[in-house]
């Protein structure tokens, strides 16, 4: 972009911060003139990761209106908890953010594990918090993939798939599957690490760092993308709090709110690891905090490696716990307590829970409220996606809709999310 | 600060704003507070108590909470799945004293812990409660997501349109009494 274009009246330079609007804080109302045409950008484009629908004003091709449209993929989940039992929602949660799938699951089994009171052996926090980092780099590696996509450079979402598929394959190797994976239980995880976990695993963490110095080599010294993504949705620390920012997207904005560092659940304050943050809260440090934020998961996941204690990966609780299968042919009360479980479910203490963990696109929550019986009375989740999408207009307008692909695209939504 | 000191730092500030009210189990300080006091209570958090996040606005539909339905296999005419409540309760739970409940959780994001706060609002349907968008412009979102979805008006939003299902849907999902299980068609009500 030359200096002539951004002196263009209308236009805003480059890096300065974005405003609240004044009427609906998520929608910019076209001013009134001529020559202004009105378009949609999406449903379907692949910029936007998925459905979402903006309605642009543009004039020339600069953004003067926009107000966003969600809600192609609702499918009603939190309707669907409250029709399951506690216990066959595990599998809806992964499917909401589908790309990290983990953080999900532990939201929503973290909310049922606070109402039931179930102790989480040790042993089953360190499992989970492998796996939440594991899904962390799962997640942050198609960002960055896709966010290279949308300007044109294919080759690095080729290279960011090749270690996305390393961070599947271990998945499937101890779950079974590559996604969506209903690992962790109520009171702990599925089953013990399989034997051989520990050397690909360790074999993963070897590599992964010269694959991120890699992919910085290739982004941060890359003139195109720099400037493409330097100083465009530019948002303040205080701005971004107000619009509920959360995760990388806060981080990249100065705050150093990490809820893995402020608010520690699984054993994340036994961990050593450094909160990524940025300066301007622009498109280019969004994407280089989820970069770096990587190193550190593989930080964490060496940590995970090294230090895991020995010890039941499930807690021993036949009420709310799921039997051990070899137990079923021998164990009568067994067969009786997998029975009951799987039909009937168990019942929850009446009350109200809200359980937040740090899903890769931020503070992903799960309210929960039960009347005491075998099904959820209502589940809410607070999809950081959904949250996120709504400074697209404030950080979109009056920039140029080549821009708005790239503010869309450091936001970081998944729409799956986003609708539920 | 415990829910005890919350609600008295909140009493010396607004007062008649809290509702004494039984809580069930719950994991955060929550307050109860009275519809009209809501503004000024979600100011003061703001301002004086640094609440400055507001994590997720949550509306709950409490019809039938707590009623015993017709046990694990549902009524005589097979599982009804249009019945309100869930497969039975065995203890007697605490009956709230409206239809809804508007629930907000707030959170500090800056130095030190979030220190959670949850602030819930009890509703008659039909009753307005006032937005929050001028205090967390975040909940512009979140509100029309409960509009849309319990059918729940936010009085003075500046934009209070459904969001997540299509504009011209009747009907809000989240409801208890909203028809779940297919369509009526000709024959669904034949025995």
């Amino acid at each position: 972009m030359s200096t002539t274009e951004q002196q263009r009246p209308g236009v805003v330079p480059l890096g300065s911060p974005a405003r609240i609007p004044s009427g609906a804080p998520s929608k910019i109302d076209p001013p009134p003139g001529e020559d202004l045409i009105t378009i949609n950008f999406g449903p379907n484009h692949p910029s936007t990761h998925g459905v979402l629908r903006l309605i642009v004003t543009l004039d020339g091709e600069v953004v003067v209106g926009l107000d966003a449209d969600i809600g192609y993929v609702h499918t009603g989940f939190e309707k669907n908890f409250e029709q399951k039992t506690y216990w066959k929602g595990i599998p809806y949660a992964p499917r909401m953010d589908y790309l990290g799938f983990f953080a999900n699951e532990l939201a929503y089994v973290g909310a049922v594990e606070k109402l039931i009171g179930i102790e989480v052996p040790e042993r089953a926090k360190w499992i989970r918090t492998l796996f939440a980092e594991l899904n962390r780099i799962h997640s942050h590696l198609i960002f960055l993939g896709t966010s290279g996509v949308e300007l044109g450079a294919i080759s690095l979402f080729f290279y960011c798939l090749r270690e996305r598929d390393k961070v599947l394959d271990l998945f499937e190797m101890v779950t079974g599957v590559r996604m969506h994976d209903r690992y962790p239980q109520f009171g702990g995880v599925l089953e013990d690490l399989p034997k051989g976990f520990y050397g690909e695993a360790r074999k993963f963490c070897d590599e992964m760092p010269h694959r991120i110095d890699e992919y910085l080599d290739l982004v941060a010294g890359n003139p195109i993308w720099e400037d493409r993504y330097k100083g465009i949705g530019t948002i303040d620390g205080p701005t971004a709090i107000a619009m509920g920012l959360s995760g990388p997207n806060l981080r990249a904005s100065g705050v150093p709110y990490d809820l893995r560092r402020s608010e520690p659940y699984l054993i994340y304050d036994q961990l050593e690891f450094d909160v990524i943050t940025g300066r301007k809260g622009d498109a280019w440090d969004r994407l280089i905090c989820r970069t770096k934020e990587m190193y550190e998961s593989v930080r964490i996941i060496e940590q995970c490696l090294d230090s895991m204690p020995a010890g039941p990966v499930i807690a021993d609780d036949r009420k709310h716990v799921l039997p051990p299968r070899h137990e079923l042919h021998t164990s009568m009360e067994s067969l009786i307590h997998h029975f009951k479980l799987v039909t009937e479910g168990f019942r929850v203490p009446p009350g109200q829970v809200y359980c937040t963990v740090e899903s890769p696109r931020g503070e992903f929550g799960c309210y929960l409220v039960s009347d005491g019986g075998a099904k959820p009375w209502r589940v809410h989740f607070r999809a950081p996606s959904f949250v996120s999408l709504q400074s697209t207009a404030m950080m979109a307008v009056n920039r140029y809709i080549a821009d708005l692909i790239v503010v869309v695209g450091s936001l970081d939504g998944v729409m799956g999310e986003a609708d539920r | 600060m415990n829910a005890a000191e919350l609600a008295e730092a909140v009493a010396a500030r607004v007062p008649e704003a809290l509702e004494d009210r039984p809580q069930g189990l719950v994991d955060m300080p929550t307050l109860t507070v009275r519809k009209d006091s809501l503004l000024d209570v979600c100011r003061f958090m703001r301002d004086d108590l640094g609440k400055n996040f507001l994590s997720a606005v949550t509306a709950v539909d409490f019809l039938g909470y707590g009623e015993p339905v017709a046990g694990y296999f549902g009524t005589e005419r097979g599982r009804d799945l249009n019945a309100v409540g869930s497969w039975g309760s065995p203890e007697t739970v605490e009956q709230p004293p409206t239809r809804f409940a508007v629930v907000y959780h707030l959170a500090h994001v800056g130095e030190g812990p979030p220190a959670r706060v949850r602030l819930q609002v009890f509703l008659e349907d039909g009753e307005e409660i006032a937005s929050v968008v001028p205090v967390w412009p975040t909940a512009d979102w979140h509100e029309r997501e409960q509009f849309d979805m319990v059918g729940i008006v936010f009085s003075g939003h500046p934009n209070l349109k459904r969001l997540l299902m299509p504009s011209d849907w009747a009907g809000h999902p989240l409801r208890k009494d909203y028809p779940i299980g297919g369509e009526p068609v000709q024959f669904t009500d034949a025995r």
